[in-house]
């Protein structure tokens, strides 16, 4: 089967900085990938940069393709098909990406009127039956109003329905409950699961959040300082994770249940882009660090079906967590 | 057994808004009759979500804001009078963090001055020993001398919340106030400071009010945890206890909803609703237009917060005691 996205080398630069240093993400017809990593890993850079969004003078190389067409350096009106139309982005921040002072009916017939080429009585229609699918109450009435009049979480739904307007393949949810309290995060992750699993959407689910990805998502990339570092079926990352960054981020979250312990702190911070260390990105902060990190950064290599991981010394820092000696 | 540091009895305090340019004000009730004991040396989280009323718990306790009604005892004496000499000399044993160490700097001074400037307010020591007290707080979270000397757009968000912490200890506080401390920090950030903050208050004893949305992070750091809605406290009991065995069916929620890894959302408990609004409080149980159990007499009656047995009190009428936690 051909992947619906494949992302092979993605580099990004602004001013000569680079953010972004060689990325390749396959995502295949719906399924679920999720991207963690701290702030400034590149985990959003990446989306941005495959559909054009980034200002005019970031430097974007590699290729991005979808169901094989390439989408770096499109044509805008090829562009302007695919965003909004196959693939549609919500947003951690929902209330900055409406318009105050339109409807939101106003807001979702555009799209309607952009991708699906409805108007007038059957674009309402269908802008009602969307607010339907995402569960806003009374849709008839509340099409008419504006922004403010709805709770953080009902404008979250919102966006999600002017995603959907455009029926589309693919999803990027960037941080979509970050900015929302526990039980209505609840609430849209499992709308965001219901919707995925009836209209058969793949979706790239951007978060900070390890279990708000794991829970969600059928596979996950961690990135680092512009790389991903290690790719795995979600269950299989957090119960046997081999990077020493994943190590550490898994052993950051403290446990909810079970005894308490002493959180394993990854020392120092994430390296200026514009110093990044030779070699290994992480090198300076690992535990599992050697001599030959700081010569060459590592590639992302496979280690079994369906996982990869970039490091050196991911067979120690394995052994390590089992408890086993490295020789 | 020495006595609380802290006591909050029945503390409430509200606010009146208006909704719109001209419409009638309307109260508040941002807290609602809150008691809350802290012994000393140990650690009370207080979880809840947006406008749950636990930051304006923490301005209450702190004396940054008085109580419309109740009364806050420290040490055993009752607050004093803000801005007499008595009321600085409490000050000076309490302190606050908050979330944002951005904001809570002043970008235009170098860091080390910020740390030295509650010893100068309060007029601890001789000049000389302040410079020694600043080295001293730069060592005690884990920061160098030279970073002293930057300015907070030079750190990193993690370093300037320890520099935050830094200035916070100077005085030699008994008490602290952090208000979310690390929900803006990144996962591994976060670790440092949480670890940081159990090693300091293991050194230096001292008593903490632990504000946070984030109910991992509050039960890593706390003894005891206190649950809110709505300006009222729903559930407190021990931090394990509480989180394994949660009683109130708006913490069971809570704690369901927490995603973990390694966990699919199989049978978690999705509440249906909006977050509750602080201005149109439902009558009777607050919870009971969310609450998946709610009965008739929810709607009516306002739960009292009463003792279920071991250290755990409850404020739901379908809670009451040993005979439900053997049922469950």
């Amino acid at each position: 089967m051909s992947p619906l996205v494949s992302i092979r080398d993605l580099r990004v630069a602004f001013g000569g900085v680079p953010v972004l240093r060689g990325v390749d993400i396959i995502l295949q017809e719906g399924e679920a990938v999720g991207l963690v990593g701290e702030s400034g890993s590149g985990k959003s850079v990446t989306w941005l940069a495959a559909l054009g969004l980034l200002p005019r003078h970031a430097q974007v190389s590699g290729s991005v393709r979808l169901d094989g067409r390439e989408l770096l350096g499109a044509p805008a009106s090829e562009l302007d098909q695919v965003r909004g139309g196959r693939i549609a982005m919500i947003f951690q921040d929902p209330a900055s990406a409406l318009n105050p002072v339109l409807t939101i009916r106003r807001q979702l017939c555009e799209a309607l009127i952009l991708h699906r080429n409805l108007s007038g009585e059957a674009a309402k229609a269908e802008a009602r039956r969307l607010l339907d699918v995402v569960g806003i109450p009374d849709a008839g009435r509340r099409l008419e109003a504006y922004p403010h009049e709805f709770s953080g979480g009902q404008v979250q739904r919102i966006m999600i329905a002017m995603a959907l307007a455009g029926n589309p393949d693919l999803l990027i949810a960037d941080e979509p409950t970050t900015a929302l309290d526990a039980t209505i995060q609840a609430q849209i992750l499992e709308l965001l699961s219901a919707i995925r699993r009836e209209m058969n959407i793949a979706m790239v689910l951007i978060s900070h959040d390890l279990g708000v990805v794991a829970e969600n998502c059928d596979r996950v990339a961690v990135m680092y300082a512009g790389r991903i570092v290690e790719q795995a079926p979600s269950n299989q990352l957090f119960a046997d994770p081999v990077h020493p960054y994943a190590q550490g981020l898994i052993g950051a979250l403290p446990p909810l249940d079970g005894p308490r312990r002493r959180l394993t702190a990854i020392p120092g911070t994430v390296p200026d882009p514009a110093q990044m260390p030779d070699g290994c990105a992480f090198a300076p902060r690992c535990a599992m660090v050697a001599e030959a990190c700081s010569v060459s950064a590592p590639s992302l290599a496979r280690i079994a079906d369906d996982r990869a991981v970039a490091c050196i010394r991911a067979e120690a820092s394995r052994c390590a967590l089992l408890g086993i000696a490295a020789e | 057994m020495s006595p609380p540091l802290v006591e909050v009895s029945a503390i409430s305090r509200s606010y009146s808004m208006r909704s719109g340019m001209f419409g009638r004000a309307a109260a508040v009730h941002a807290v609602d009759g809150v008691s809350l004991t802290i012994p000393r040396g140990e650690t009370l989280g207080l979880v809840g979500e947006s406008g749950s009323g636990k930051s304006t718990t923490g301005r209450i306790v702190l004396g940054l804001e008085p109580p419309d009604r109740g009364e806050v005892r420290f040490d055993g004496k009752a607050m004093a009078t803000p801005g007499t000499a008595a009321w600085r000399a409490q000050r000076a044993r309490m302190q606050m963090i908050f979330q944002d160490p951005l904001g809570a700097l002043d970008r235009r001074l170098p860091v080390a001055t910020q740390i030295r400037e509650p010893l100068d307010i309060h007029g601890i020591g001789t000049p000389a020993m302040r410079e020694e007290r600043v080295r001293e707080l730069l060592r005690a979270v884990e920061l160098m001398p030279a970073h002293g000397t930057r300015y907070p757009g030079a750190l990193s968000g993690g370093q300037r919340q320890r520099i935050v912490l830094a200035r916070a200890l100077a005085t030699k506080p008994d008490f602290l106030v952090c208000d979310e401390p690390v929900s803006a920090l990144d996962v591994s950030i976060q670790a440092q400071v949480v670890n940081l903050l159990c090693d300091l208050q293991a050194q230096l004893g001292l008593t903490l009010l632990f504000i946070s949305h984030d109910l991992r992070v509050v039960r890593q750091i706390s003894t005891i945890v206190a649950v809110m809605y709505l300006g009222r406290i729903v559930e407190i009991g021990s931090a394990d206890d509480l989180f394994a065995r949660p009683e109130h069916p708006y913490t069971q929620a809570l704690v369901s909803a927490s995603p973990a890894p390694g966990r699919r959302s199989a049978g978690r408990i999705v509440l249906a609703g909006d977050p509750p609004n602080p201005a149109a409080r439902p009558q009777g149980c607050a919870f009971h237009p969310r609450c998946p159990r709610a009965v008739a007499r929810c709607a009516s009656e306002v739960p009292a917060l009463s003792a279920v047995g071991g250290d755990r009190q409850v404020a739901c009428h379908l809670v009451t005691g040993a005979q439900t936690r053997d049922a469950a």
